[in-house]
Parts: C-alpha cells; sequence; structure tokens
C-alpha cells in the first residue's frame, strides 16, 4: 500500500502543476508581465487577487501560474539533455570499455567532484541570461548519475546470454546498444530522471533567484522569490506562494520517482513459487 | 572478398577446420608496467568438424572449451591461428560478422538469461531475419511459423514474453533462434545442464532430430558425460588449453588412450557401483602458472618423470582417427569401461 | 528393544504462506535414517527436497512454516523445539552443507577461524585450543598445508577447497547427521569425485549419518543405501539403492531412469531415443489433483486424477505411491 501512495500521491502533484502550467493563458487572470497597477501594490490575498498581488502590483496567482511554464520547461527539457548525454556516455563506455570508459569515468569523477550548481552558475555568467543558456548550463551539468548507473547496467547486462546471442546473429555494435541494452535499463534511469527534473526546477529557481537564471519581469518562481526579499516582513504572501509552487512540484516530483522505483524495480515483479 | 582456396579432396566434407588456434589473455596491471602474466586459454588447437557430424567438447572449468567456442563464433580474436568454415578461411572484422552469423550460431547454457525479456518471441525471432535481408511480411510469418513448430511449440506463443515460459520452452525459443538464419554450424553449449532432468530427455532428443532434418553439425560442449556419449559423433577432450584426446565416441569411451580421459571417466558416480574409486588428487591447476611438461603431470595417476620435463608431448595419432597427447602412450595399462 | 532411529520423520507437512492462502509444498513426508546410515532424496527442482532438509534442521522461515508431522531426532520431538535448544544441536548434532560454498562461508572471515568457532561454541574450547584443532579439521578433509590455509579467506580458496572447509565446519563436532544439500553440483567432475569420496569415508569414519539431496539419481544411487524420490512434495518410491535403477517402480522415476543417457548405454543398445516425459513440473501454486504426476503420466486413468494414492509396501523395505505401480 506505501508503494501505491508515492505513486498516486507524486502523480496527481505533478499533474496538477503541468496542468497548471500547460492551461495557465485559460486559467491567469491577468497577463503576468503586463497587467501591473500600482494602485493594488501589495495587496493581500482576497476575492480580486486569489494570492495577492507583489510590489508592482502585479497578480501573483497569474504569476504562479505562468511561472508553472517555465519551471516545467526547464526542469524536463533540461532533464531530457541530462539523460541523452548521460546515458550515451555511459553505455558506450560499459559497452567498448578501454581507452574510452577510462576517459568517461575520469570526466564523470570530474563533474560529480564539481558541484553542478557552481558549474551552472559559471556558464551563465559566461552566456547571456535567458531561457536558453538556463537549459544549456543545466543540462550540460547534470548528467554523471545517469552516466554511472548508465555504465553499471550495461556492465552487468553485457554478460547476459542475449547480447551474445545479438552479436552471433551479425547486430552490430549501435544496434545492440539501443535494441538489447537500452531498453533493459530503462527503469532505473527514468527514476533517476524524475529526481532530476525536481533538482532542476530548485536549480532553476536558486539561479533565478541570484539573478542569473530568468531575468525580471517574466514570472520564474525563483526571481518571484528573489524580488520579494525586501517584503518577506511587510507582505510575506509575495514569497509564500511561489515558494509553496516549487515545493508542491519538487515534493510531486520526488515522490514520482520513488513510486516509479518501487514499480520498475525487477525484484518486485511476481516471482515463480 | 576472400582469397581461394584450393581444397584437397578430403576437406569437401569438412565443414569447419581450426588450425593451431590460440588465446592468449594478458593479466595484470597497465598502469605500472611490469608483472605481465598471460593465461593461455587456447594453447594451439587444431580442430575438424565434418558435415552432419556432432563434435563432443569435453573438459573442465579453466580448459579452454568455452574461449574456443568464442573464437570460433567471432565473439572472441584469437592471438593465433586460422578459422576455415566451408573452405573459407574467416577473418575477425565486423563486416564478416553478418556472413559469420548465417554460418555459426550459438544455443546458450541458461534458458533464463538468454532471452531478451523486452522483446517477443516474433521479435526475437524476426529482427534477425530482417537484419539479413528478409523483409516480406509473409515470408518473415512463414519463416518464424515453422521454425516454431519444428521446436516443438505452436505459433501462436510468437507474440508472448519469455517469462511467461517455462525453462525448457525458453530453451526451444533459444534453438529456434539459432536455427532461424540457417546456419550449417551450430555451437551448443552445455544446452541441458540448466533445465530440469525430466525435461532433458526432451531437448536432446529434439536437438538430434533437427541435426538430421538441417544436415547441421554440431559442437557440443558439455560436463555431463552420458549426454555426450549420446549425442557425439567425435569427442575431444581438453586440458588447459588443449586437445589431450581426440577420437571416435566409441573409442573415447570404450578405450580411452589419455590417463585425463580415463579419470572423467570414472569421476562419473556410477549407480550401479561396479567401479572401483576415483584416482585422482588435486585441484584444477590455474591456468596463470601451468605446469611444466605435460600440463596433467600434478594430478596424473601414471605419471612419471619424463611427463614434467618440458615441453610436453604432442598429439600422436594411436589408432584410426584416435589421437592422444600423452608422453606415455604405449606404456599405460589397459583400462575396463565400466560394467551395469 | 530395540534403540529408536535417529531421524525419524512421519507426515510432515510444509506450507507456504502466500496472503491468505497456505501452498502445502512438502505433504505426507515421511523418513526415517538409522545411525551411520546413508539415505539419498532425489528430485527436481519444487519437489520440496531442501526445504524438507531445512525443516529437520530448523532453519525453516517465514513464509515457509511446518504445517503437520512430526520431526523424531534420537526420540525427541525437535520440531517445536525452542530456537535456543535447536541452537545447541545445529552443528553439534545435526550438521548441514550447502550447494554454494561462497554464500554459505563467512567472506570476512579467515577459514580457520569458521572452523574454530564450532569448538568454542559446542565444545567450551578456547581460541587457542580451538585453532590447533581447526588445522587438524582441515588435515582431515585433505586440504594440503592446513597450518597456512587456516588463515585464508574464502574468496583465496578454490571452489573444491571451499567445499572442504564447509565439510570441516560441518564435520568438526562429529554430528550424528549430516544433512547435504547438493554439495557438489557446483563443482567439476573431478573435484565432485574427490568430495564424494571425502563424505563417504569421514562419515564412515565418524559414524555419521548422511541425508544426500540431489537432483543427480546416479549420484544418489551410489553415494546411498537406500533412496527417496520426491516429486511435487511427495515422497513418491523409496527403495534400495540397487532396486531404484535396475526396477523403478513409480512412472516418475521409470520415466527418470529411462530417459537419462547413461554411460555405456549407447555402446551397448546402440543410440535409441530418449524416452522423454511429457509436461512440466508444476509449481507449488498450482499442483494437480489426485496423484501430482497424473498429467505427465501415460499410466494415469480416472483414479490417479482425483485420489492421491496410498502408500505400497514393497520387498526389502521398499515403498511406492501409485495406482499403478509397476
Amino acid at each position: 500500500m506505501k508503494i501505491r501512495a508515492n505513486l498516486l500521491i507524486g502523480g496527481i502533484l505533478f499533474a496538477t502543476v503541468v496542468v497548471a502550467g500547460l492551461l495557465a493563458p485559460l486559467l491567469a487572470h491577468t497577463d503576468p508581465v503586463m497587467d501591473a497597477n500600482l494602485m493594488y501594490a501589495e495587496e493581500p490575498p482576497g476575492a480580486e487577487f486569489w494570492f495577492g498581488t507583489d510590489a508592482q502590483g502585479r497578480d501573483i496567482y497569474s504569476r504562479v501560474l505562468h511561472g508553472a511554464r517555465i519551471s516545467l520547461t526547464v526542469g524536463i527539457v533540461s532533464q531530457l539533455i541530462n539523460t541523452i548525454i548521460g546515458v550515451c556516455l555511459g553505455l558506450s563506455a560499459g559497452y567498448w570499455g578501454g581507452w574510452w570508459d577510462d576517459f568517461v569515468s575520469g570526466l564523470t569523477n570530474l563533474m560529480l567532484a564539481i558541484p553542478s550548481l557552481i558549474f551552472a552558475l559559471a556558464i551563465m555568467a559566461i552566456l547571456n541570461p535567458g531561457l536558453t543558456s538556463l537549459l544549456i548550463a543545466l543540462g550540460l551539468t547534470n548528467w554523471s548519475f545517469t552516466c554511472r548507473l548508465a555504465r553499471a547496467s550495461t556492465l552487468s547486462l553485457k554478460s547476459q546470454g542475449y547480447v551474445q546471442a545479438a552479436k552471433v546473429l551479425g547486430y552490430s555494435d549501435i544496434r545492440i546498444m539501443l535494441t538489447q541494452l537500452l531498453p533493459n535499463m530503462l527503469g532505473p534511469i527514468i527514476v533517476i530522471g524524475t529526481l532530476g527534473m525536481g533538482g532542476a526546477v530548485l536549480a532553476e529557481a536558486s539561479l533565478s533567484f541570484l539573478g542569473l537564471g530568468i531575468r525580471p519581469p517574466y514570472p520564474s518562481w525563483g526571481s518571484m522569490l528573489s524580488d520579494a526579499r525586501d517584503q518577506i516582513t511587510t507582505a510575506p504572501w509575495i514569497s509564500i506562494f511561489p515558494g509553496l509552487a516549487i515545493f508542491v512540484t519538487v515534493l510531486g516530483l520526488n515522490l514520482l520517482g520513488d513510486g516509479l522505483r518501487d514499480i520498475l524495480d525487477p525484484q518486485s515483479r511476481t516471482r515463480r513459487i | 572478398m576472400y582469397g581461394v582456396t584450393i581444397m584437397a579432396e578430403a576437406m569437401l566434407d569438412t565443414i569447419l577446420k581450426v588450425e593451431d588456434l590460440a588465446v592468449h589473455f594478458p593479466v595484470g596491471g597497465r598502469l605500472f608496467g611490469g608483472g605481465h602474466k598471460v593465461v593461455h586459454a587456447v594453447d594451439g588447437v587444431d580442430l575438424e568438424l565434418k558435415r552432419g557430424e556432432c563434435l563432443g567438447l569435453v573438459g573442465e572449468s579453466g580448459c579452454g572449451k568455452s574461449t574456443l567456442a568464442l573464437s570460433i563464433l567471432g565473439l572472441q580474436a584469437p592471438t593465433r591461428g586460422r578459422i576455415i568454415i566451408d573452405g573459407q578461411p574467416i577473418s575477425g572484422d565486423a563486416k564478416d560478422r553478418m556472413d559469420r552469423a548465417r554460418m555459426t550460431q550459438m544455443v546458450f547454457q541458461d534458458p533464463y538469461s538468454s532471452l531478451n525479456p523486452r522483446q517477443t518471441v516474433r521479435t526475437t525471432l524476426e529482427a534477425p531475419l530482417r537484419l539479413h535481408g528478409i523483409t516480406t511480411k509473409s515470408e518473415i510469418d512463414d519463416r518464424i511459423a515453422d521454425m516454431l513448430r519444428r521446436v516443438g511449440l505452436r505459433p501462436d506463443v510468437a507474440k508472448r514474453y519469455p517469462h511467461e515460459f517455462s525453462g525448457g520452452q525458453r530453451q526451444r525459443i533459444g534453438i529456434a533462434r539459432a536455427l532461424i538464419l540457417k546456419p550449417q554450424i551450430v555451437i551448443l553449449d552445455e544446452p541441458v545442464s540448466a533445465l530440469d532432468v525430466s525435461i532433458r530427455a526432451q531437448i536432446i532428443n529434439l536437438l538430434l532430430e533437427l541435426k538430421e532434418t538441417f544436415g547441421l553439425s554440431y559442437i557440443m560442449i558439455s560436463h555431463d558425460l552420458g549426454v555426450v556419449e549420446h549425442m557425439s559423433d567425435r569427442v575431444a577432450v581438453m586440458y588447459l588449453g588443449r586437445i589431450v584426446e581426440s577420437g571416435g565416441w566409441e573409442t573415447i569411451f570404450s578405450s580411452p588412450g589419455h590417463p585425463y580421459t580415463r579419470v572423467l571417466i570414472e569421476a562419473i558416480p556410477d549407480p550401479f557401483r561396479n567401479r572401483q574409486g576415483n584416482k585422482i588428487t588435486g585441484e584444477i591447476p590455474n591456468p596463470l602458472n601451468p605446469p611444466a611438461g605435460c600440463g596433467f603431470n600434478p594430478r596424473c595417476p601414471e605419471a612419471r618423470d619424463l611427463c614434467r620435463v618440458p615441453p610436453g608431448p604432442d598429439l600422436k595419432e594411436v589408432g584410426t582417427d584416435h589421437f592422444v597427447r600423452c608422453c606415455r602412450n604405449n606404456e599405460l595399462p589397459a583400462w575396463e569401461p565400466h560394467a551395469s | 528393544m530395540s534403540a529408536p532411529p535417529l531421524l525419524e520423520v512421519r507426515d510432515l507437512q510444509i506450507s507456504l504462506a502466500v496472503g491468505n492462502t497456505l501452498f502445502h509444498a512438502v505433504e505426507n513426508v515421511s523418513l526415517t535414517i538409522e545411525k551411520g546410515e546413508t539415505l539419498g532424496l532425489v528430485g527436481e527442482s519444487g519437489c520440496g527436497k531442501s526445504i524438507t532438509a531445512l525443516a529437520l534442521i530448523g532453519l525453516l522461515r517465514p513464509p515457509l512454516i511446518i504445517t503437520g508431522g512430526e520431526i523424531r531426532f534420537d526420540g525427541r520431538d525437535i520440531r517445536a523445539l525452542p530456537s535456543r535448544e535447536m541452537r545447541k544441536l545445529r552443528g553439534n548434532r545435526i550438521s548441514m552443507i550447502f550447494q554454494e560454498p561462497m554464500t554459505a562461508l563467512n567472506p570476512l572471515s579467515p577459514v580457520g577461524r569458521q572452523i574454530a568457532e564450532m569448538f568454542v561454541l559446542h565444545r567450551g574450547a578456547t581460541w587457542n585450543e580451538a585453532e590447533k584443532l581447526a588445522i587438524e579439521a582441515l588435515a582431515r578433509v585433505r586440504v594440503p598445508a592446513p597450518d597456512r590455509r587456516v588463515k585464508d579467506y574464502p574468496h583465496q580458496m578454490s571452489g573444491g577447497m571451499r567445499q572442504r572447509v564447509m565439510i570441516a565446519i560441518a564435520l568438526a563436532c562429529s554430528p550424528d547427521l549430516l544433512l547435504a544439500d547438493e554439495p557438489t553440483t557446483a563443482l567439476d567432475v573431478t573435484v565432485q569425485a574427490e568430495i564424494l569420496d571425502l563424505i563417504r569415508e569421514l562419515s564412515s569414519a565418524q559414524g555419521t549419518a548422511v541425508l544426500m539431496i540431489s537432483h543427480d539419481l546416479g549420484l544418489i544411487a551410489n553415494m546411498c543405501r537406500r533412496v527417496g524420490v520426491m516429486y511435487a512434495g511427495h515422497i513418491v518410491e523409496e527403495r534400495a539403492a540397487e532396486d531404484i535403477f535396475r526396477s523403478p517402480s513409480h512412472p516418475y522415476t521409470n520415466g527418470l531412469v529411462a530417459s537419462l543417457p547413461l554411460l555405456g548405454a549407447r555402446a551397448r543398445h546402440g543410440r535409441k531415443r530418449l524416452q522423454e516425459i511429457e509436461g512440466v513440473v508444476p509449481p507449488v501454486s498450482a499442483f494437480p489433483n489426485g496423484c501430482r504426476f497424473n498429467p505427465r503420466c501415460h499410466m494415469a486413468t480416472e483414479i490417479c486424477r482425483t485420489e492421491e494414492p496410498g502408500a505400497t509396501m514393497l520387498e526389502r523395505g521398499g515403498l511406492v505411491r501409485c495406482h499403478h505401480h509397476g
């Protein structure tokens, strides 16, 4: 029962955020960037402004909804890039071994030794801040775990009879990696991917908070938090709602990842008695 | 393109010829040089497989039979020697892989890890056909259905996944996969060892039938001498990377010439308890540190001083198609096959 | 009055608890072993031979539980023995060796210490005394240079060596009963022969009774005086070893014997097509009604599908469970 709870709750939370992001233009009450009316600055949550307004008089509810789009895009796309890089490097390193494996392992160790956020920060400092740069920075710095995982899975699967059979049947190396090895290691990689998305959302929030991610006035949850720094005591709702959104998204992804791991773990499959 | 070799009359019957094959593995640290040891997994093997025959390859752990099989299949590059299939020498190149796949195939030991758990039976059988140029749906369907029937399965099982089958059925699927490209040589690696005892007969009978039907030639690796005696036409015994005895099945089992072969046969527990006890002592040798002279000498019940002198004996013909590698060929006492 | 047999098992039932259902993995199993006797138990995967042995030595864990029957060791009921008492017996009077020595030995402890533990635990020896006894034990199982090898770790030894160590541990305190579960299946043929010789010699020298478990009928017939054949949780036939191959009574045993290619058979009768046993071994969750072998038996009739056969006594203390035994 514990297993299903993870999956269910995580799934619901994540789905809610996705739907919110997708339908943001429909669900939002105002334009998140343009509709700023200083007359309504720093209004507490009420009937008209569900989450209140910020210092520029913008509706926080609408901004949080639109912020979901940015956070999810960053989370999903950057993790996708990470996964592709990690799988390509790890699979090939495990399969071919030799100097390529030595090189990839060395590179992975290097990447693991550098805190990924600092690395992303450095990249962002070089590139112009913006969504594309953010995707590149986050996509290039968080592939090490996936790589390690892919490599370990490859090493253990390589010796299975069906992989050798494929070689004997004339399959090329690439075909073997894609059709025989990859499908059999997807489980753990998907799990790491989901957890990684949560990490990417947090990373985006951190970078935007520091002013190196999405720049105002675009409604990234991180930059919303950054803007609200001065009003934490006077108008706490400006920080609370974006913060809550981050929390719900990352929690949902983590629970989803846990739940997926429990299902996809082959040991929990039906056993022959 | 392969070079054309002039074949002697006798070779027309030979489907596989292995000449002085050696596979050496370096062992030891790369980073700091020095201390390079070499394992002679296969140490100069000559072998001939005739069309339609089953050659039993016998030996214990570390004797090199698996490495030899892998070399023949192209999964292990040899350090030295030639492999000639159907008159044409095979190199290890990647482009050879496809040609080789149509000539040599393998049935694996463990039915539980030899099928891709994420592919249906159909995909497992269809993919190799497509890879080798057979792409019309009707032809693919026919070949798959035909092959499944021949291995004793109903064609409608094609849509199922491996975990839905028992060990014996999985092994049948493995056999179907090995034969789907219509190879000429099939290497059987302990084909029944991992199966329940009561279904081994089914698979043994099936393999023999298929050999007749398709005119296949088998190299069968097995530690079960009963199965080897039943299935093989000729037998080769390996020890420490070399063939120490080879000959027809009857000769090997009724008058084995090499002390190791004798010891192997005597080691099988006799259910009728007529044979005298086991005479061998000592451990299986470490291939990193082979004994000087004849590799078997430390454990041989018939060893004398000359057996320890390097470089060790050559394979000599002691009868029609009977070869033995032993210094004391002519002096060994007669041997009694077990009665029952 | 004659002494009771060393081990007496009557109508043992071991069940597998899955959710709310109990599957009877072993049912109605009775056997006796006299002092110093060697009894063999033969069967394929899933027949229940291994869990029977585990039940005898008190190592059965949920979801497997003993749900019926009696186990008497030296006249004493040990089925419901509290674990403290069972531990005094285990290793001391009843010992067990397993198929995979690498997983049965502690990889982090030198082999000498693992043997010495037996003497410290059960004989009250000091560690110094125990180490000397351990070296002697290694010599008894014919490990060369025992005083040096006593410090080795399991991974530094070959498979055959490790199995010898396991035998040394098991026989250290001269137990009355040794349970050997597929002790040679993972070993090469020549090493197997040596290990079997060793077990035979040592048990005979110490007067240890042996319950030998294997899927290899030839091995069992060679090693044991009497043989029990198990199928799907039942003992279907029990005979003297000489009789089981020459004149098997149960269709399953018959099928097994006829399906195995025996050395020398082809030389004598030419290559005959091996007799096949149809079908597959049923899983515990789906044991057939009536005689559990009936779906695969060419002699099955209506009664076989509905009624479980009782035991019929045969000559020389043999026994068979079949409605149509030969």
